[in-house]
């Protein structure tokens, strides 16, 4: 389903990464690794088509994701290093505003599959409290909603563990793993060991 | 479906500015002050005053949204929702165009319901108040949208909001001249409908092209 053929970044003067190829199906995931600087978030946002590679493409379902970008947009969902909600705003109308801009329209039980969201991720009782008084680790799981929420079929995550407790590493692993186990695909970055249960994880090494 | 992702975007961007309505209020102050030093300095004559007060109050207004133009893309940027802007499958200059419409609410609207109110600091009459508000309701759209391409622009640049406004105000240059042109046509008694005309095409070329402009820009400084 997603495919990279021939991939090459430059960052400044650097090449960082040359040749790359690989190809994933549903059902997989790939821990990109590699020390700080490899590229790996480089990589992560041209897979995403954030940026453009210096040379080689990336295929969605066969398609390269600048000619296809709508079809391919609408099946990623893609976590960065910034946690992408409103500092200013509670946690729900984040998630409620961020899925009325990913989605062609609004579903009429939004706002309860919201709620029913932000409870997974282990944040019932602060749905009403303006993000910023929220820690870190609540601030991430704000972010990870959109994963519950959204439903899409490629996951991409940059450093997704980081400030989450042990408890909501387990929980965020285990979530990756029931959606590798629905057919959904995972490209992620982390420096922590991470075990997905039910599932394999491939390594792309960057060096 | 395309009224949905404006409709989204404007939405929140109200729910934010309402929730830090300091940045609206100095806006507003800073118009207001500037719009006041004029009579100050120049002293009482009315004579002088008005025939200064059009291009006055609409070079206040100018600066004013000037001010207001830096955060526009610069706090989306930051907290990462740009990048998610630009993931939707919405075209981003949809999501612009939202964000220009919220930006003219917040301080191309409350600047137009201001000016009528400044303007007998300069002894007009109700009249050619009215003109002056309605120009100012028609011109500061296409001061929001032509803005945006300038914050796009000098997003992440260090030090980019003087350089915002050396490319943003001469653009501003055929709003301000029709604008003014439009209430001084009415203080000499002649029609002002030539005026509204060309100000209402600035308007809707502003509002409707600069999004698409201003969306390539922004995916640019993403990359």
């Amino acid at each position: 389903m997603l495919e990279v053929l021939n991939l090459e970044c430059v960052r400044g003067e650097r090449r960082l990464f040359a040749g790359l190829e690989f190809r994933m199906d549903s059902g997989e995931a790939l821990h990109v690794q590699g020390r700080n600087g490899s590229g790996k978030t480089s990589l992560l946002r041209i897979l995403c088509g954030l940026s453009t590679p210096a040379a080689g493409e990336v295929r969605w379902r066969g398609r390269h994701i600048a000619r296809a970008p709508v079809e391919f947009r609408e099946s990623l969902c893609y976590l960065g290093h910034k946690n992408a909600i409103k500092e200013e705003l509670t946690p729900l109308e984040n998630l409620l505003v961020s899925t009325r801009l990913a989605e062609e329209a609004m579903e009429g039980e939004g706002a309860q599959e919201a709620l029913s969201a932000l409870a997974a991720v282990g944040l019932s009782g602060y749905e009403d409290l303006p993000c910023k008084y929220l820690s870190q680790g609540q601030k991430r799981r704000v972010a990870l909603a959109r994963l519950v929420h959204e439903r899409r079929a490629l996951w991409v995550l940059d450093e997704p563990f980081v400030a989450l407790d042990t408890a909501a590493v387990e929980w965020l692993s285990g979530l990756i793993g029931a959606h590798l186990g629905r057919g959904g695909l995972t490209v992620l970055t982390t420096h922590q060991e991470v075990r997905i249960p039910g599932a394999a994880m491939r390594a792309l090494q960057l060096s | 479906m395309t009224g949905p992702v404006i409709g989204a975007v404007v939405s929140r961007d109200l729910k934010l500015a309402m929730r830090r309505r300091a940045d609206i209020v100095s806006v507003l102050f800073f118009f207001i002050i500037v719009a006041t030093l004029f009579p100050l300095g120049i002293g009482p004559e009315p004579e002088i005053l008005r025939r200064l007060a059009p291009g006055v109050l609409w070079i206040g207004a100018l600066l004013a949204t000037i001010l207001s133009l830096p955060r526009l893309f610069a706090d989306d940027y930051q907290d990462g929702t740009l990048e998610q802007l630009a993931l939707s499958p919405q075209p981003l200059a949809l999501s612009v165009l939202g964000k220009v419409i919220a930006h003219w609410l917040v301080s191309g609207l409350p600047l137009a319901l201001l000016t009528p109110l400044l303007g007998l600091q300069f002894d007009l009459d109700p009249e050619i108040l009215g003109v002056l508000a309605l120009s100012v309701l028609v011109g500061t759209p296409a001061l929001s949208g032509v803005g945006a391409i300038g914050a796009a622009l000098t997003l992440g640049v260090r030090g980019g909001g003087v350089l915002l406004s050396l490319l943003v105000l001469p653009l501003y240059i055929p709003v301000l001249i029709f604008g003014a042109g439009a209430v001084d046509a009415a203080s000499s008694g002649l029609g002002t409908g030539v005026y509204f005309s060309i100000l209402g095409a600035l308007t809707l070329a502003g509002v409707f092209f600069a999004p698409w402009a201003a969306a390539a820009a922004l995916r640019i400084a993403l990359e």
